[in-house]
């Protein structure tokens, strides 16, 4: 593995050979001295050309952890408009020797372009472009469904497991949302089963190419899930026409009290942040103990520095050397 | 002047012949001419076609003289075989007035690679409120027939029949860039399953085939002239086949790169691959080619666009929309007309040369390669291969979506009233 662009850059066994190392990596934060020297030399840039407090704090977690040394890089504003351009960024970094660069970009395919315009030699990871994808969110949604589903929540247990069978809800503005993307991607390679939920508005023209199915009734997509996810609507889209009102919205798709109870009893109830309390999840949704939300946080930890050994470290036994 | 034998050319792909040029007119036609102190011309296995006429390039001056001037664009012209192009008007200032469409038309005729016709806008500032001098435009030096907001929709339907109504006091057509602006809003590429994928904002295609509807009937309604710029829809193909059929007078163009290329090329995430209106689906490219073919599109246009290297170097997203064309143009059609059958060459010459002068009102260019005709005329070895260095364009500009690609069909002369612009597969001088 080269870049981790798109969560479509992963086949069944490279997500396992993630989420299983995420597992270990996991099992080294219980210790008492958490970090590794693995990356020891190694120079990770996080590149943020938008606002993502809690993306960037986990990347910079996760290869803190591994003792690589770690830049952040702000260039919020610069994406798109006129100033400091993405390439000139980019060579940039490629002047102070950055071995993997984690890039937050506003635009569809900004990371595509930084890793294959020739700009910078350095590993890319995506951490969210645009509306495209965010394959590492995915990841670590695919690893807590996979210890809630399959492990029985016992560390380590799902270890080489995948989520065949396993029935995943997804809800909300689909079309403009890059972790439902990646999410789809990925829970189809696992052997997940994918329902989308949306009003007809926010889902993409195209979607029925897509390998999930799509609904526009959550009342029943909730029957028979084992994870239901949240994703969070802008109240603004309701500017746009895409839906009349924050009230309607939330009623047709918000997940409240009342939908909980439609649920099964393992069901979980997941979100990937920033959550719009009161649109699209309450806070007997948010705050129930069916909600991995805080859990998906330390699980994105674990889950960036598998990526960030697999693409550094761990790159020679993974694709033949490739680094 | 030279006078040019050139021996042996097969006019429009039919039997070998030979062709005298002199004094600016194919001054004889037949077999084994007399040489009489001509420079022969080998045109032995090589096609000869009118000078082709290309109904919309952006030729960037005024304004943008970095990323291409009257002089580098009309060469790249010559060099692709066209001894005509029509100037697009979104240019800086705008062509919206007498003045700049005859600064225009004089740096054409100094250049002298092909004759340059100016497009007015139609609109002033292109701002599509209020009419442009449309009449001064057509009276002045640079005889325009032609009027386009191009890049900008004229979607305002009051504008639109107004403007179709008063050019034809001067036999004028109104070019429409077919675009309704509500629904392509941020649009990125053609709205369908990849855009899906790409997260990239979609480009509908019924934003394209709504105002195309709209304005074969208000060409019905007020018995106007209108013409469809790169159409790029099979719902719009329909459209033109239903209004043709009911005797609208409408023409239309396709350009090279939605004849060849998808939507498929936008997962490289290559702004080379960014244009407007988008390439779309393989389904959409399959019905422009057979719109060409039976003629309901009309003509092949380059929308040739040229742009400054820093405009392509970036992400998707802050890319400018466009690609070049002028020297790519010829061997995207025999790739995707010829070599597939739907297009012969007496096809190519109609579409290419033909009918796009009669849509611009070129009366001495697409003229039979008869007796007496002006000498403004193409040779073309049909089996020529030729890859695409984009560091070798006669543009200024190098953003060519078919960099490395293989093309088939080349350039091998071109005559501007009897003058070569381009001989041996090079060009000469003006
Ligand atoms: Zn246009």
């Amino acid at each position: 593995m080269r870049h981790l662009l798109s969560a479509a850059d992963l086949d069944r066994d490279a997500a396992l050979r993630v989420l299983d190392t995420a597992e270990q990596m996991a099992a080294t934060q219980q210790r008492e001295i958490k970090k590794l020297p693995t990356l020891r030399g190694r120079t990770v840039v996080n590149l943020f050309f938008e606002d993502s407090t809690r993306t960037r704090i986990s990347f910079e977690a996760a290869a803190k952890r591994l003792s690589a040394d770690v830049i952040n890089f702000s260039a919020k504003g610069s994406s798109v408009s006129k100033g400091e351009s993405l390439k000139d960024t980019a060579l940039t970094l490629e002047a102070m020797g950055a071995d993997a660069v984690v890039v937050r970009h506003g635009a569809s395919g900004g990371a595509h372009r930084l890793a294959t315009s020739g700009w910078i030699n350095g590993s890319v990871v995506n951490a969210g472009d645009g509306t495209h994808e965010h394959p590492t969110q995915a990841l670590l949604d695919a690893f807590t469904m996979r210890h809630h589903l399959v492990g029985q929540r016992e560390p380590g247990a799902a270890t080489g497991e995948d989520l065949a069978g396993r029935k995943v809800t997804i809800v909300g503005d689909v079309l403009h949302s890059r972790v439902a993307r990646s999410n789809v991607l990925l829970l189809h390679t696992l052997g997940a089963e994918v329902t989308l939920v949306a009003p007809p508005t926010l889902l993409p023209v195209g979607v029925q190419t897509w390998p999930c199915a799509t609904s526009y009734d959550l009342d029943s997509a909730l029957e028979g899930a084992d994870a239901v996810m949240m994703l969070r609507v802008q109240v603004e889209r309701m500017n746009a026409a895409y839906f009349p009102s924050a009230r309607e919205y939330s009623r047709r798709y918000g997940l409240d009290a009342r939908r909980l109870r439609l649920m099964a009893e393992h069901t979980i109830v997941m979100h990937p942040g920033p959550m719009n309390r009161g649109l699209e999840i309450s806070a007997d949704a948010a705050d129930s103990a069916r909600s991995t939300i805080v859990e998906q946080v330390s699980n994105g930890v674990s889950v960036r520095m598998a990526v960030l050994y697999l693409l550094l470290a761990g790159s020679d036994d993974v694709d033949g050397g490739t680094a | 002047m030279t006078t040019y034998l050139l021996r042996g050319v097969r006019p429009l792909g039919a039997d070998p012949v030979d062709l005298l040029l002199a004094d600016g007119v194919i001054a004889d036609v037949g077999p084994d001419l007399a040489a009489d102190g001509a420079v022969i011309v080998d045109g032995a296995g090589l096609v000869a076609l009118p000078g082709l006429v290309d109904l919309h390039a952006h030729l960037r001056e005024p304004g943008r003289e970095d990323a291409e001037t009257v002089a580098s664009g009309t060469r790249a012209a010559a060099a692709g075989g066209f001894t005509a192009v029509h100037a697009m008007a979104n240019t800086s200032p705008v062509a919206d007035t007498a003045g700049v469409v005859e600064q225009v038309w004089r740096l054409g005729r100094e250049a002298g690679w092909v004759d340059v016709h100016p497009v007015g806008a139609v609109t002033v500032g292109i701002a599509g409120e209020r009419l442009a001098e449309l009449g001064a435009m057509a009276d002045s030096a640079a005889r325009v027939r032609v009027f386009s907001d191009d890049g900008h929709c004229v979607s305002d339907a009051v504008l639109m029949r107004r403007a179709l109504e008063y050019v034809k006091a001067s036999d004028g057509v109104i070019a429409q860039h077919a675009q309704e602006p509500r629904p392509t809003e941020g649009a990125q590429m053609h709205e369908g399953d990849v855009s899906s994928v790409l997260g990239l904002a979609g480009w509908p295609a019924v934003a394209e085939e709504a105002i195309i509807a709209r304005d074969v009937l208000l060409a019905q309604h007020v018995g106007s002239r209108l013409h469809v710029c790169h159409v790029s829809t099979a719902g719009s193909v329909e459209i033109l086949r239903w209004a043709k059929g009911r005797g609208v007078d409408v023409t239309a163009e396709v350009t090279p790169h939605h004849l060849l290329l998808t939507d498929e090329l936008v997962r490289t995430y290559d702004p080379r691959y960014k244009v407007n209106p988008p390439l779309r689906s393989d389904a959409d490219v399959q019905a422009l080619r057979a719109g060409l073919a039976d003629g309901t599109i009309d003509a092949v246009a380059t929308d040739h666009a040229p742009h400054a290297s820093e405009d392509k170097d970036c992400e998707w997203a802050a890319a400018a929309m466009g690609m070049t064309g002028l020297e790519t143009a010829l061997s995207a059609v025999v790739e995707a007309m010829v070599d597939t059958g739907l297009l012969d060459w007496a096809g190519v010459a109609d579409r290419m040369s033909v009918r796009p002068a009669r849509i611009g009102r070129l009366e001495h260019q697409g003229q039979p390669l008869t007796v007496g005709s002006p000498a403004n005329l193409t040779l073309v070895d049909p089996v020529g291969r030729w890859q695409v260095d984009p560091a070798a364009s006669a543009s200024a500009s190098r953003n060519t979506p078919f960099a490395g690609r293989t093309l088939h069909g080349r350039v091998i002369a071109t005559f501007l009233r009897g003058r070569a612009t381009v001989l041996d597969g090079e060009l000469t001088g003006p």
